[in-house]
């Protein structure tokens, strides 16, 4: 209803508008102006009820949204389709006969004010998959939208290693820094992409809304699924459930949860719960080392502009020695800088994905500890009816039909908990190969990066000394 | 002696840190920052050493004389890369585990240190080579109540010369802290407006810290460093001073404080002492060639200092003035220097810190993708671990090694950022040289309007004598006396000019020689810095270009 006042309101002032993008090429856009914006605004403002305000403010928002989006578009028009073209990072499988389905996460932009803030990101879907609209969409999504895909695979893929997502931003100050934008949009690409190359999660329809519905639509869905209402006290029962039965099961002097007494998968968890510390650690001396590079930089550059001055204050060709050494230290510097930026992106942002697949894994061997709890006391349950049963057969009661009726849609049940149990099972034990596979080359990725952005540097900062020796070499015997 | 096996064990753990490398087995408790593992990076340097670089010789003993070339500037004929030599690589005597039974009796290796700032030894062959070792406590004569409480440590000081003053060649005696100052007092009296190298802190410390190793070898170091630099001075190191420290065995005969000016100057005034007994208000020609000192030279004091305030004041102008227009100059132009200097040498500290640091953070990080690989080779289950985990110890390996690459570069660089250093300490006896010579003129300007107080006071007395006929005896004795002071004032007069000259003789020779050693240090620095960061930046280029290549093959996967 809001709607309908709005755009009721907007259209008596043409030109401004008129913003249903596409129609990017018309140059209605540009007299959009930021001062056009805040007459809109003042003009609701002193309009409406307080009541409808809040409905208010997000359709302007998504006024703010289209109209910078729009802008944008019309600027990159022709820089976007061949970026397109050629894709972020992931994209080029292909795009003969067999069947693919690409995803760039591209152009974050921050919307909104204060606390409110957000980045908001095109998602650029390229495909010939049958199941999808057409051969390239181009949807704006957000952070939680990201996280409500993540959820839903989680939920519906048990077993599978869902992708990790990178975490949320904890320090406040980070969170729209430029490098943690870029970093978050690489990684948003990274997750995305994984999904869309699983030959299972490929096909998940939750993708498809993700990549292909409108805004409306996904909002309206992530309201429904992981919205406070519903997600949290499901949760919250869980967990109440798992205290509950685990405080029962001491008091009651039972043995600690059921568990699997597989050796193979022992030794599975072990090994995954072993690798995330060591994973961690390596991570952290990891970020500790693109610091270093950051503080070395700084060094040089101080230490470049100290020695500088110092040469001015000798004069003739020694000061002028000094002087190319500070330049080079001031022009190394830079390098640093841009290593230590390499090196956060290509080697420890890595290892942070790492860890967080190994988290990921956690996740589903939590699943699968449950899905094997259920099977068991299931089958617990069963045996208890089955001899009741057997008594109820003996003694002849009316009852039989009923508890009949009973047992066998508990062993239904119960063959439906063994069923995904051991699905999981089989997932788990495709999924490692394809995890140890995947990280193989993950990591052999980030160490080629490593090393190459390490020994360019070297050879840089090799070059730029060696320029110098000449220099000196002349000053000597001068 | 010692030295020597401190190498064979450093050599015998080298081997044994190879095999822990190539198996990779990893002490489990990685003690912090074990550099075991970062001196195993020092083993397989030996088989893929740099093309550039020389072959890492088996060292000299480092008891031996450092070689006169050692840190010779004129690199140009040789390879880019100075070898590092072994002493140099162990740069700290403290390092690892090359540790002693009791170091403190121990003679820890004791060339190394000796080189600061040596230039190539000039033109003539003339050489005087000291080293300082072998610390040693030793108990206070004086029967102390507390036993124990009153020790001091002397030092084994060895010279080793071809000046024929010294007569022999080499000389050892034992010395304590307390007599390098004395020396350095002498000096500093003796060579008023040369550039004496700084004396090493007294460090007012308790004498629980003072026998502490670390406080020891600190100290050794820097007196070490000291006696070289006094040894490299063109005039010090002639220096009857010098020679009687370094040669005479038993106790330092110098005075360890001046009653009697032990030296005349020109020996221009050698006038009997007596003569200025009798008239305290008039300084000696001996003492003026020293600055007023507290005590006996009150008097002089109070007048120095009302002179100092007439001429602060502006009031009346001085006879004798600083006039040296170059001299100015130069000064303003050291003060210049001396902020720079401080200013870059603070950030080469800095510099190299954030070095040392991106060092140890790279070992730390090849020793955590060590333990990562140790981990992945033991529960391997598929064959993509098992890659993942050669990898990875290719990355490790690398990472270690370039982290020993780091710190060896480091301390090289240390070395020559040091020389930034040298010169902020040597800014300190350029301003008391400086400040020597201001008092000098101080005391030429107090005798100067000394002297025209005295003749003004006397032509006052003769034109009062003068007229009344016949002349009043006492009067007449008066002006006899006053004669009498005039010229012995104006012989402390000529005598303090004379110094006045001399400082700023010395001053001037000084100024110049160390604008020429500041040159050739500088750039002896700038060319060992370079050359240095060259070398050690094209040996970590290999060592990960290598890593990038064994790598590439996953770059070509995902593009």
């Amino acid at each position: 209803m809001t709607e309908c006042r709005i755009t009721g309101i907007i259209s008596q002032r043409p030109g401004v508008l008129d913003f249903s993008y596409p129609a990017s090429s018309v140059p209605l856009v540009s007299p959009f102006s930021s001062y056009e914006k805040i007459n809109v605004e003042e003009f609701f403002a002193s309009r409406i009820k307080p009541s409808i305000a809040r409905t208010l403010k997000q359709s302007i928002e998504r006024v703010h949204i289209k109209a910078k989006w729009v802008q944008r578009s019309k600027n990159e028009e022709y820089l976007a389709e061949q970026r397109s073209l050629s894709g972020s990072s992931q994209s080029p499988r292909s795009s003969s006969a067999h069947p693919f389905l690409s995803v760039s996460v591209t152009d974050p932009v921050k919307l909104g004010n204060g606390v409110q803030a957000y980045i908001s990101y095109r998602v650029i879907t390229k495909t010939n998959f049958p199941e999808y609209q057409g051969p390239e969409k181009i949807v704006i999504r957000r952070y939680s939208d990201f996280v409500w895909l993540c959820d839903r695979i989680f939920e519906k893929y048990k077993g599978v290693f869902i992708p990790p997502l990178p975490e949320k931003s904890t320090v406040e100050k980070f969170r729209f820094s430029a490098e943690f934008i870029e970093m978050r949009r690489q990684a948003l690409d990274i997750f995305v992409n994984r999904i869309a190359s699983h030959s299972e999660l490929q096909q998940s329809e939750d993708l498809r809304t993700f990549l292909q519905a409108d805004e409306e639509t996904m909002e309206r869905a992530r309201s429904q699924e992981i919205g406070i209402f519903k997600k949290k006290p499901s949760d919250l029962m869980q967990i109440f459930k798992d205290v509950q039965s685990k405080v029962s099961d001491v008091v009651l002097g039972k043995e600690k949860p059921v568990e699997e007494s597989n050796l193979q998968y022992e030794k599975l968890k072990h090994y995954i719960f072993e690798l995330e510390d060591h994973l961690a650690e390596a991570q952290k001396h990891a970020f500790r080392l693109v610091k270093r590079h950051k503080e070395l930089g700084q060094s040089l550059s101080d230490f470049g502009k100290a020695v500088k001055l110092l040469g001015a204050c000798e004069g003739n060709s020694l000061g002028k020695a000094f002087s190319e050494l500070g330049t080079k230290s001031e022009m190394l510097s830079i390098k640093l800088q841009n290593e230590a930026h390499n090196l956060l992106m290509n080697f420890e942002e890595p290892l942070k994905d790492y860890v967080r697949a190994v988290q990921s894994i956690k996740a589903t061997m939590a699943e699968r500890a449950n899905a094997f709890r259920q099977q068991c006391e299931l089958a617990k349950t069963i045996k208890l009816k089955e001899i009741n049963l057997g008594k109820l057969i003996l003694s002849r009661s009316d009852k039989v039909g009923e508890a009949e009726f009973e047992y066998n849609e508990l062993k239904a049940e119960s063959e439906e908990a063994t069923k995904r149990f051991e699905t999981i099972v089989r997932l788990m034990s495709e999924e490692i190969v394809r995890f140890q596979e995947q990280k193989t080359s993950d990591m052999g990725l980030a160490f080629h990066e490593f090393a190459k952005g390490q020994g360019q540097l070297a050879n840089e900062i090799a070059d730029a000394w060696r320029s110098l020796l000449p220099k000196l070499e002349a000053c000597c015997s001068a | 002696m010692m030295g020597y096996e401190n190498q064979g064990f450093e050599e015998a753990h080298l081997y044994a840190s190879r095999e822990e490398m190539e198996n990779l087995v990893i002490e489990e408790p990685l003690n912090g920052r074990s550099f075991s593992s970062y001196r195993s990076a020092m083993a397989s340097l030996s088989e893929t050493h740099h093309p550039l670089s020389p072959p890492i010789v088996a060292s000299d003993d480092p008891l031996l004389p450092p070689s006169t070339d050692h840190r010779n500037p004129n690199l140009s004929d040789k390879s880019y890369l100075d070898p590092p030599s072994y002493a140099d690589v162990i740069f700290s005597p403290f390092d690892g585990e090359s540790d002693d039974t009791n170091g403190i009796e121990s003679p820890n290796q004791d060339s190394g240190i000796s080189g600061f700032l040596s230039r190539s030894a000039s033109s003539s062959s003339e050489y005087l080579k000291i080293s300082v070792s072998n610390p040693q406590k030793e108990q206070e004569n004086s029967n102390s109540l507390v036993p124990g409480g009153n020790t001091y440590v002397t030092y084994l000081i060895t010279t080793r010369t071809n000046m024929p003053e010294f007569g022999g060649s080499e000389f050892n005696v034992r010395r304590r802290f307390k007599d390098v100052v004395t020396l350095s007092d002498r000096l500093s009296e003796s060579y008023r407006g040369f550039f004496i190298p700084p004396r090493p802190d007294k460090n007012v410390v308790e004498s629980q810290v003072m026998q502490k190793q670390e406080f020891v070898e600190q100290r050794r170091v820097a007196l070490e460093k000291y006696l070289c630099r006094l040894a490299e001075h063109p005039v010090i190191k002639n220096s009857e001073e010098l020679m009687v420290f370094l040669k005479v065995q038993g106790k330092l005969p110098l005075p360890t404080t001046t009653d009697v000016a032990s030296r005349m100057l020109d020996g221009a005034v050698n006038l009997p002492r007596q003569l200025f007994g009798e008239s305290a208000n008039v300084v000696a020609p001996h003492e003026v060639v020293q600055p007023a000192k507290g005590g006996r030279d009150l008097l002089r004091i109070f007048k120095e200092l009302k002179q100092y305030v007439a001429n602060d004041w502006g009031g009346s102008k001085p006879s004798v003035v600083e006039e040296d227009k170059e001299f100015l100059e130069k000064k303003e132009k050291l003060q210049d220097l001396e902020q720079h200097l401080s200013n870059a040498s603070q950030q080469a500290e800095s510099l190299v810190k954030a070095q040392q640091d991106i060092g140890e953070t790279m070992g730390e990080l090849g020793l955590a993708f060590i333990k990562l690989t140790k981990f992945e080779t033991e529960e391997a289950m598929y064959n993509s671990q098992r890659i993942r985990a050669a990898d990875m110890k290719r990355v490790a390996t690398a990472a270690v090694k370039v982290s020993r690459f780091y710190r060896e570069s480091n301390a090289q660089a240390v070395k020559h950022l040091d020389t930034l250093h040298e010169y902020l300490g040597m800014m300190l006896a350029v301003h008391s040289a400086f400040s020597e010579r201001s008092s000098a003129l101080l005391t030429v300007q107090t005798l100067v309007s000394e002297l025209s107080s005295l003749h003004s006071r006397a032509e006052k007395l003769e034109v009062a004598s003068s007229k009344i006929f016949g002349g009043d005896k006492s009067r007449i004795r008066k002006i006899e006396e006053l004669k009498q002071t005039i010229r012995v004032t104006e012989d402390a007069r000529s005598c303090a000019v004379g110094e006045y000259e001399r400082i700023k003789e010395n001053n001037r020779t000084e100024l110049e020689r160390l604008d020429r050693e500041r040159h050739e240090d500088f750039l002896s620095m700038l060319k060992g810095f370079v050359i240095n960061q060259v070398g050690y930046a094209d040996k970590i280029a290999n060592v990960w270009g290598k890593v990038a290549e064994e790598t590439s093959k996953y770059a070509k996967e995902n593009s």
